[in-house]
């Protein structure tokens, strides 16, 4: 048995270890908002984080995410269901079509302002780079990016204030 | 059940619970009790073909489109709110099942009269006969750039209208006031003299049972007040958190798994299928011999996928083995001037004595441009959970064309329409490919070696090779000037041709031109890629009209104009992008400002690309476009179309090279077939233009003029004309690209 902690709740798992982490946490887990776009770490598609690092979850094996925590696109809203404030900045600026690869890209994007709450237009392309939209809502991704680190910002300097 | 009345193909009534149906299409002898059963809801019996009232005054868009990105959703319900002068907020959509009764009609209408105007809003007789049309060729499609412009004129806006007059009506008698005293706002019906205020659910019941209009009087762009406003998409909610159901998301009890081989050459089928070497492999269920394409089904993707490597599989010979992307181009240049010499040509445009104007012409420019062929890359791959029992057949799918769908499955493996039941869910992108039926047919060629459900999912490798591809194309223009470098005639060949048929028809004043074409037979399958014909087409005739304004050492947009003088809306259009661009301003060294305009599914797009040729590979760093679709329904999801049809465009024109190589495809995923990403995404700045004209698509007209765009901007950066594509080719592209524009002939 394989020990997965995902989204803050531990759970056993009879799967193959070596098996992608992808397909456990679709398969298994049925948390199917992380999607499978290419299988080799190419497009992004698949991306949960790890210890608070973005991984493809299509190229990193069940064994490698044992005993760490691993965040997926379900687990990023608040307790009480209030959205994330990129994923509100992704509405504001009506960035989905498809939808398809928006989970990894709001991925992408929350562990980039985690680690950078106030990215240049050249960080937010390093971070997102990994990260392919074929309906081409990069304008409106690297938009509302910028108006999530506005808003965590803004945040967190209250937070700091309050506290 | 109520009791129906209809008059001409507009039909209403009540269903149980006091929902009031409207639906536009319904012909005597309709399917609308059929569907109760499927489409029912707490507090409702039954539904109609595109909106219901029900008792909490809750208005419901019911829309026979697939949503693969465009925002269909949001704008059907716009369309029919803005006439039924419904409270958006009180609006809600639900996605029309696959089923006859939802057939296309309006589609159908469109595309067969050509867009010719029908007297009388909805003509009763040529309505009925397009319905039953539509039914016999399984018409539901998304594609075309058709849902705003046909769908939500021909269906969503008459039943908004319908059901609006019907509430009036039947509010005018309970209130005993004249029906000109009343007007409707919000859901609710005003008496303005009285004070008399009701929500439309209040007549519901009695609206349900007047005869409706048949020719309800449809707002005037003044009246608008939702048309035209980017009201927030209504589908978003679930695609920021993860919630929202694709295909291959689909969950069903005891699924199993299936990943599939398809014959790399096309045309082969299995000889021999070895998989000893698969049965000691754990939680594998079956492996599957298809004919053309081996499976695994297993209790996990990762096991079939791995499983279906690990077969041993002998394909038959073809004789097409050897066949390399050099054969295929050879073959184009072998027959088109087999085509010249033999007087051969297909003939598809003649207009005047090109030939002859030439020969008597004082200049003569001539150029041959190539496109390679493009797989379409949505980044869902390709796949379909179906679950055989018996005679019944249930698949799950994100397909553009779910009745075409459900038939080809009924015609290829013999089951009947009627057992067969299409669950279309949401499509994470499509661009074309999820209107073939190939996947359909496989997903239930599997599923019937099973005795439970079955996902097959398509590898990224399986969906690059397995593609229907955008064709490669070769072209050869030669034109005759005049002694002001101004054209006399155009000359134009080329291969393929597929649609829209005037995709090849340039849209310059040009009095002499012969446009024709070559066939070339090979095996690589040919698919509807995002704009279709328009993507080689504008790329060909926008260049080479780039090349004949630098050859009368004119400016490419003056150029263009004057020779588009008798068409206002692209004259607008291309004022308009070339003020938003600042056209004619001094640039950086090394880059240059590029033009091109395409007219694609009945809307105008001009763009300018500017473009920074100091790198390696060019680097495309601002788009500005114009867009005139006639009318802009929703401004927003509007440019969000034409953003993404610019991006689209340029992965291709930039990077996209599909090669045959031993008769196979030669790429596999996104590292050999790239695509534009967030650090070489330009920026993008959209002017829209409402030139009151019959409304045009959205979907598609974006893309076309993108490459021909940046090619131009690279001539004006670098003096290289680059007629081949893609664009960014390291050491292989503007180094090698002749430097000179024209060539003399």
């Amino acid at each position: 048995m394989t020990q997965l902690k995902i989204n803050g709740r531990i759970t056993q798992l009879d799967v193959d270890p070596a098996m992608p982490l992808l397909w456990a946490i679709r398969e298994t887990l049925n948390l199917s908002g992380t999607k499978y776009g290419c299988g080799i770490a190419q497009c992004g598609a698949c991306t949960v984080h790890l210890n608070g690092v973005p991984i493809r979850a299509c190229s990193t094996p069940v064994s490698a995410a044992e005993g760490g925590e691993i965040t997926t696109i379900e687990g990023v809203a608040g307790d009480d269901g209030r959205l994330h404030a990129v994923q509100q900045a992704w509405i504001d600026h009506q960035v989905p079509q498809c939808g398809y690869c928006q989970s990894g890209q709001i991925m992408s994007a929350i562990a980039l302002l985690q680690a950078n709450p106030d990215p240049s237009d050249a960080d937010i392309d390093d971070a997102m780079r990994g990260n392919i939209c074929r309906c081409g809502a990069y304008g409106r991704i690297r938009a509302a990016i910028k108006t999530a680190a506005i808003q965590t910002s803004t945040g967190t300097q209250e937070g700091q204030k309050n506290g | 059940m109520g009791k129906w009345t209809r008059r001409g193909v507009i039909a209403a009534g009540i269903a149980g619970g006091g929902v009031f149906a409207v639906g536009v299409a319904l012909r005597e002898g309709h399917r609308a009790p059929g569907l109760a059963g499927r489409m029912a809801g707490d507090g409702e019996t039954l539904v109609n073909v595109w909106v219901k009232l029900s008792e909490d005054n809750i208005v419901t868009a019911i829309v026979p489109h697939a949503e693969m990105g465009q925002g269909v959703f949001t704008s059907m319900a716009q369309m029919l709110a803005e006439e039924m002068d419904a409270d958006w907020n009180l609006v809600r959509f639900e996605q029309a099942p696959a089923d006859e009764a939802y057939a296309n009609y309006p589609l159908a209408r469109e595309y067969l009269l050509g867009g010719a105007t029908v007297p009388g809003l909805v003509q009763d007789t040529l309505n009925g006969g397009f319905l039953r049309l539509s039914q016999s060729m399984s018409l539901q499609i998304t594609g075309g750039s058709t849902a705003v412009r046909f769908t939500g004129q021909g269906g969503m806006r008459i039943a908004g209208a319908a059901a609006r007059d019907m509430l009036i009506k039947a509010a005018a008698r309970d209130w005993q006031v004249p029906r000109r005293t009343l007007r409707a706002e919000k859901s609710y019906i005003y008496h303005d003299a009285s004070g008399r205020a009701a929500p439309f659910s209040d007549f519901a019941v009695a609206a349900g049972k007047l005869s409706p209009p048949t020719q309800p009087k449809l707002k005037s762009p003044e009246a608008y007040t939702l048309m035209g406003t980017s009201l927030p998409r209504l589908d978003l909610a679930g695609k920021v958190d993860g919630s929202a159901e694709f295909s291959i998301d689909v969950q069903l009890p005891n699924l199993r798994h299936a990943a599939v081989l398809s014959a790399p050459v096309f045309g082969a089928r299995t000889v021999s299928v070895d998989d000893s070497g698969v049965a000691r492999m754990p939680g594998i269920y079956k492996t599957v011999n298809g004919g053309n394409f081996v499976a695994v089904i297993a209790d996990s993707y990762w096991r079939a996928e791995q499983a279906v490597a690990a077969l041993d599989v002998t394909w038959s010979e073809t004789g097409r083995e050897a066949l390399g992307q050099a054969d295929i181009d050879a073959q184009f240049v072998a027959d088109m001037a087999r085509a010249v010499d033999t007087e051969a040509e297909r003939i598809d445009v003649k207009a005047g004595q090109a030939r002859q104007a030439a020969q008597e012409a004082p200049h003569v420019i001539e150029a041959d441009y190539t496109v390679p062929y493009l797989a379409h890359a949505a980044l869902e791959p390709i796949n379909a959970t179906a679950h055989v029992q018996g005679d019944k057949v249930d698949i799950w799918i994100g397909h553009q064309n779910p009745l075409g769908a459900r038939d080809a499955i009924a015609a290829e493996l013999d089951f009947r329409k009627k057992d067969i039941t299409v669950h279309n869910r949401l499509l994470g992108g499509a661009f074309g490919r999820k209107s073939e039926v190939d996947y359909p047919i496989m997903a239930v060629r599997i599923a019937q070696e099973a005795d439970g459900p079955v996902k097959m999912i398509w590898s990224r490798s399986e969906d690059t090779k397995q593609d229907f591809y955008r064709p490669a194309s070769r072209a050869r223009i030669i034109a005759g000037l005049d002694t002001d470098h101004q054209p006399l005639s155009w000359d134009y060949q080329f291969v393929h041709k597929h649609e829209p048929v005037e995709a090849s028809d340039p849209p310059y004043d040009i009095a002499n031109k012969l446009i024709h074409y070559a066939d070339s037979d090979n095996p690589i399958r040919f698919g509807a890629w995002r704009s279709v014909d328009h993507t080689q087409h504008g790329f060909f005739i926008e260049s080479f009209i780039d090349e004949l304004a630098h050859a009368a050492n004119a400016d490419p947009l003056t150029y263009r104009r004057n020779l588009l003088l008798d068409k206002p809306r692209h004259l607008a259009a291309l004022d308009a992008v070339a003020k938003a661009a600042g056209w004619g301003r001094a640039t950086a060294d090394g880059r240059g400002l590029g033009v091109a305009i395409v007219e694609s599914f009945g809307t105008i797009v001009a763009q300018i690309a500017e473009v920074d040729t100091t790198g390696p590979v060019p680097r495309v760093v601002k788009v500005w476009a114009a867009a005139d679709p006639g009318f802009v329904v929703h401004p927003d999801g509007f440019k969000a179309q034409i953003e993404g049809g610019i991006i689209y465009g340029l992965s291709a024109a930039l990077y996209g090279n599909i090669t045959v190589e031993n008769g196979a495809i030669s790429q596999s995923n996104f590292h050999d077939y790239p695509v534009v990403r967030m650090d070489d995404a330009p920026d993008i700045s959209i002017t829209l233009i409402n030139s009151g004209a019959q409304l045009g698509g959205g979907g598609e007209p974006g893309t076309p003029p993108i490459a021909p765009a940046v090619a131009n901007a690279i001539f004006a950066a670098s003096g290289r004309r680059m007629r081949s594509l893609p664009l960014a080719v390291p050491d292989g592209g503007l180094a090698s690209a002749p430097e000179q524009g024209p060539q003399p002939a």
